[in-house]
């Protein structure tokens, strides 16, 4: 069995709505490469500098409101007889500036909570996404509350010489989604493939000796916060304009949950390990709610959870890949016993 | 070469190191001595910024550096090798080594350093490419020494190098470490084994209770009949 290059990964992909014709099936992997960012976002944090963010659809939820509301427009009284109006701005500008209040938001909850890191890190990420989801139901000014924020554009893309495109259709949702990505994996990719991603692992393994050979662990840290937020965000992005409704259930605990699951099952602190995590509990569901009522199926979640965790403790992706090393090494006389993959 | 003044360390209320004074000569080899607890890894830790000490002067090379971060005591020549957990377990071999170097920017001058440890440590370079956390507890000794080396150290704190090491590896570190003195750092070595902390040491400093007990010529303090008695157990 040989490995596909990366490639034809790609390719693979970028075929699938040539021959998926089915709709529903283009959304079942729309869906999945949304939680996919997520769960990318998430696993530069959780897997590469061993932060565990339980706050994490905080920043999803924020791309996902700032997006929609730079899209659709917004006016706020200010003061008695002033009223600030935001005139709605192209969705590509929007999704932009979710990504940018993401990172800055990230940052924010950086430096307030890494001076002291770790339990206290959960905590705050934590209270932080309650607390966002609070300010979503009651500042109905803004948000429209519970309400909800309706009508959200699609995004749209003027080609030249073609006019414009409006993504109403799933095919060409399923190619953003797909561009955003392939995009998120190469940042991430180039990041901890970086000095930077050194010094990430470097300071999970053992901060003390970090420090002691000059990583500067809270600039780090920060570092790895903002981009994890603002990759986090697109993900909101794109999930507000696709589904074109956002109201404050999208900062509900479970989806941090998921997005954890999908790191931890997937294996964290591994390139791919979040999109295996991500496709299998993206489609999952889909197969079993055809079997299973809804609370029988998070039963059956439970139960592969556990499943993994028990049999594979390092997640899906580290265990494929010794595997395939052990495999290796029994088919070459030389051997890669010892060999790092 | 260094100089600490009146150095104090807290830990909440308990005080680790009450007025703890020492000093050493650029090229010594100087060793602290003492029970578990007397504050010996806190005056190490003290000394290159992962703690921030209450009181006292720390003086490198005519500069306070009390107040100064890990990464400006590492980049005026001070490398910490600390006790415990050496490596990066899941850093490769030569990642660890270029840890070691982070806060260089003479990527050339560090390859160097690192082949001329390479010689030195033929198994780690053979060993190059493999997980730290897969090698003995003797080469992951050796690479931590390796990668304190490759910041190009001017003075070296070593923090019970022996500890959990078999008996023969125990020699063999010494052996390094007198080495790397005899190559022109100097080192600053904390160390359980007294006999061997003595023996080996130009000067050492007992530390008892978080302050300086006793402090003289290695030799001078192994006849020392105090020391004898509470520390080398004859």
């Amino acid at each position: 069995m040989r490995r596909w290059p990366a490639w034809a990964w790609v390719a693979f992909l970028a075929s699938i709505p040539l021959w998926v014709r089915n709709q529903y099936y283009l959304h079942v992997l729309i869906n999945t490469g949304i939680f996919a960012v997520a769960a990318m976002s998430l696993n530069l944090l959780l897997g590469y500098t061993g932060q565990l963010s339980l706050g994490h659809v905080a920043f999803f939820g924020i791309g996902a409101y700032t997006s929609a509301l730079v899209s659709l427009g917004f006016d706020l009284q200010l003061a008695a007889g002033y009223t600030f109006v935001f005139e709605p701005r192209p969705v590509w500008l929007g999704f932009l500036a979710g990504v940018a209040v993401a990172g800055l938001f990230g940052w924010l909850i950086g430096k307030l909570s890494f001076r002291v890191r770790g339990a206290y890190f959960v905590i705050v990420t934590v209270s932080f996404a309650e607390v966002v989801k609070l300010v979503a139901l009651n500042w109905v000014d803004l948000t429209e509350g519970p309400m909800a924020l309706n009508n959200i554009p699609p995004v749209t893309l003027s080609l030249p010489g073609l006019g414009e495109l409006t993504f109403w259709k799933k095919e060409p949702n399923y190619y953003l989604v797909l561009a955003v990505c392939l995009l998120s994996y190469a940042v991430i990719r180039r990041l901890v493939q970086s000095r930077a991603g050194r010094a990430f692992i470097a300071l999970r393994e053992n901060e003390a000796l970090a420090e002691s050979v000059g990583v500067d662990v809270t600039r780090f840290l920060v570092l790895a916060a903002v981009i994890s937020a603002a990759i986090a965000g697109a993900a909101g992005g794109l999930y507000a304009h696709y589904i074109k409704i956002v109201d404050p259930d999208i900062f509900l605990f479970i989806y941090t949950v998921v997005m954890v699951i999908m790191v931890v099952t997937g294996g964290k602190g591994t390139l791919l390990g979040p999109v295996v995590g991500a496709v299998i509990f993206g489609i999952l569901p889909e197969i079993l709610r055809e079997v299973a009522r809804p609370e029988v199926q998070w039963i059956i979640y439970g139960f592969i959870m556990i499943l993994i965790v028990f049999f594979l403790p390092e997640g899906i992706v580290p265990a494929a890949a010794s595997w395939r090393k052990a495999r290796a090494a029994s088919a070459s006389p030389l051997g890669a016993a010892g060999e790092r993959a | 070469m260094l100089v600490v003044e009146g150095l104090v360390c807290r830990y909440g209320k308990v005080n680790a190191v009450r007025e703890l004074s020492l000093r050493v000569e650029e090229g010594e080899l100087v060793t602290l001595i003492g029970a578990n607890g007397a504050g010996k890894t806190t005056t190490l830790k003290a000394i290159s910024g992962l703690l921030r000490p209450a009181a006292g002067r720390i003086v490198f090379e005519g500069a306070e550096i009390q107040a100064a971060s890990p990464r400006a005591i590492l980049g005026r020549g001070i490398a910490h090798c600390p006790e415990g957990r050496r490596v990066f377990p899941y850093l490769t071999v030569q990642e660890n080594l270029e840890m070691g170097s982070y806060l260089r920017r003479d990527p050339a001058g560090a390859a160097e350093d690192m082949g001329r440890i390479f010689r030195r440590f033929p198994v780690l370079e053979e060993r190059r490419r493999q997980a730290a956390g897969t090698l003995s507890g003797g080469e992951q000794q050796m690479l931590a020494i390796g990668r304190a080396l490759m910041s190009r150290p001017r003075l070296i704190l070593f923090d019970e190098p022996s500890l959990g090491l078999a008996p023969n590896l125990v020699e063999t570190t010494f052996d390094i470490i007198r080495e790397i003195r005899n190559q022109g750092v100097t080192v600053l070595m904390v160390e359980q084994n007294a006999y061997a902390a003595l023996e080996m040491a130009d000067r050492s400093y007992l530390i008892e209770a978080g302050a300086v007990a006793l402090e003289g010529r290695g030799r001078e303090l192994l006849g020392n009949p105090y020391v004898k008695q509470a520390y080398l157990g004859g």
